[in-house]
């Protein structure tokens, strides 16, 4: 039935169709990555830290942006990737790609548990469950010290060289590269994601439910397998935070570390997949310089920058530049 | 006699003390162009609700093609060819008007589910999506977002999307409803080319709409039918006068 006879047709239908393709600026975030390399080698670790994050940070644009699930507990797998990573690693199995996939595994059946149950919500009630999930395991670390080291953190972690052949570097040289490469196959994987009829369908969720349903979405399901995958990946950040800095403390199960994640991904912009790879290295060096110049009030000044990004800059700096794209072209 | 296209037999609902639907009794037969009408607050789409699967009736049986459906998820009705429009616009508002159809194209091909390939790559799809809205006329702004189109261009939309579902039965629920009068011209001509085996139940206030385009026409009054028939002996009607007396559809 569908002939398209419409000569202006198969333009727009190219168009439509042809979204997925990678575009020139996509390569920006990568080239930036390897000049970061050799730039600013002194902040290699930093720059490891960073690289973990954003991939944290994806990993809630997908349910945030994407299927529109509002949650203040994404630290939940988070840490417990990390958790599971430094566990390995402290108890004779060090090698690290293994232990990404561990971390994984484990993050994503927290996910597909605790979403079984709790995504049935939605609003507040959601917000409050996914709060509860990420206090729980809090606790569970806490209370299970024999296993997580409790408050004091988990100790002796050693972790093997990449492929027995790349030792974790004082400089930090290996941890970046580890992370950087890890989060490049993240994002395709994300992007391939969001991209395909799937994401189509939980953009189609986040924008109105209702008619999601009654154009016979089961939209439960849906939304139950972007977190289980949200949360695997989640898993993955925490692990290479785990393994590059040796250490795993209670913190990466805390409210502050989900709170975070969720303002450097507002400050860079929501569910455009890019607004992680703006906001958190902003977010992460701002911390870092302002810590420097003012240790004491340096939240003051996150505090003041976030106000101004959500007066000035809704949509985040990719909502703001876009805005500005568009005046600069209209008056023509 | 054939089993109806949709069925429904003593179908009740109520909120608490107030019932919306008392020992509903109703039948759409296949091809049928049928009006719901009835004053405000009378429960048409509190019937529309419960036919499609939003609401949960207390009492009664709804049957599609011959088939019980009472106890089967909206989604799952959609499925079996029960699908519904939106009184007030219920579109995806951000998105492209062409990606509004392609959604409901994919649900129903059971490509919405996949997870590797690009949406892209499903170009019958996204080729019947175009032809769907070439018939309607909404081709030209198939790439717009849809929240940035002209309100009557949103009703229209808001029925290609259903269409993009190939229903047999069509629930049109206030389809002209918020519509400038200069603009249901657009709207009237789109249900009158709709297939002619598809089982349509228009929800309406628009009179000229209503007697435009339905053969037969059923008045609801606080949750029961009041009377059904065709539109000379509805129009005739000296109960349906009472109820509507002094009462002309609001614009």
């Amino acid at each position: 039935m569908a002939a398209v006879s419409d000569i202006a047709a198969p333009g727009v239908l190219d168009r439509f169709a042809h979204r997925h393709r990678f575009r020139l600026a996509e390569a920006l975030p990568w080239l930036a990555t390897i000049a970061a390399y050799f730039v600013f080698p002194d902040y290699l670790s930093l720059g490891a830290q960073i690289l973990a994050t954003v991939l944290f940070a994806l990993s809630l644009d997908l349910v945030l942006g994407y299927a529109g699930i509002i949650t203040l507990g994404h630290a939940a797998f988070f840490g417990t990737g990390a958790y599971a990573a430094g566990i390995l690693a402290a108890n004779g199995w060090g090698e690290p790609i293994t232990g990404l996939f561990a971390a994984a595994l484990v993050a994503g059946l927290a996910g597909l548990a605790s979403g079984a149950v709790i995504l049935r919500t939605t609003g507040l009630t959601l917000l409050m469950q996914t709060l509860v999930v990420a206090a729980m395991l809090s606790e569970v670390a806490n209370k299970a010290s024999r296993i997580t080291g409790g408050a004091d953190g988990l100790q002796g972690m050693d972790v093997w060289p990449i492929f027995g052949q790349f030792r974790f570097d004082l400089f930090g040289r290996t941890a970046y590269v580890y992370c950087a490469m890890v989060l490049l196959l993240c994002w395709l994987v994300v992007r391939a994601i969001v991209h395909s009829s799937f994401g189509r369908s939980l953009t189609g969720i986040r924008e109105n439910v209702l008619r999601m349903h009654a154009v016979g979405s089961p939209v439960t399901h849906r939304k139950l397998i972007a977190y289980t995958i949200s949360a695997a990946l989640a898993g993955i950040s925490g692990a290479l935070i785990a393994q590059t800095s040796q250490f795993v403390g209670l913190g990466v199960l805390g409210l502050e570390r989900s709170g975070t994640v969720l303002i450097m991904l507002i400050i860079g912009g929501v569910g455009q997949l890019y607004g992680a790879f703006i906001g958190v290295p902003l977010y992460m060096i701002a911390q870092d310089r302002f810590s420097e110049i003012d240790p004491v009030y340096w939240y003051f000044w996150i505090g003041l920058f976030m106000i101004f990004v959500v007066m000035f800059a809704r949509g985040g700096v990719l909502g703001l530049s876009e805005r500005i794209w568009r005046a600069r072209r209209k008056p023509s | 006699m054939s089993a109806a296209s949709l069925e429904t037999q003593g179908l009740c609902k109520s909120f608490g003390a107030l019932p919306v639907a008392s020992d509903i009794d109703f039948r759409l037969e296949s091809g049928a162009r049928h009006a719901l009408i009835g004053p405000n607050g009378a429960g048409k789409t509190s019937f529309v609700n419960l036919v499609a699967g939003m609401l949960r009736p207390n009492a009664g049986r709804i049957l599609l093609g011959g088939e019980d459906i009472t106890r089967l998820s909206q989604a799952a009705r959609v499925k079996r060819g029960l699908v519904r429009t939106f009184q007030i616009s219920a579109l995806f508002r951000r998105l492209s008007l062409i990606e509004n159809v392609t959604l409901a194209i994919s649900e129903r091909e059971g490509a919405a589910g996949d997870l590797i390939r690009p949406s892209g790559r499903h170009r019958k799809l996204i080729e019947e999506a175009y032809a769907l809205l070439e018939t309607l006329g909404l081709a030209e702004e198939a790439l717009r977002p849809v929240n940035e189109l002209a309100y009557g261009r949103q009703r229209l939309a808001d029925v290609a999307v259903s269409l993009g579902l190939r229903p047999k039965v069509l629930l049109l629920d206030e389809p002209a409803a918020g519509v400038p009068s200069g603009e249901t011209g657009a709207i009237i001509d789109m249900i009158e080319r709709l297939p002619s085996d598809l089982a349509l139940l228009i929800i309406e206030h628009d009179m000229d709409l209503v007697f435009r385009l339905a053969k037969r026409i059923t008045v609801l009054v606080q949750g029961s039918v009041l009377v059904e028939g065709p539109p000379q002996e509805i129009a005739a009607d000296p109960k349906v006068r009472q109820v509507y007396l002094g009462e002309r559809a609001p614009r």
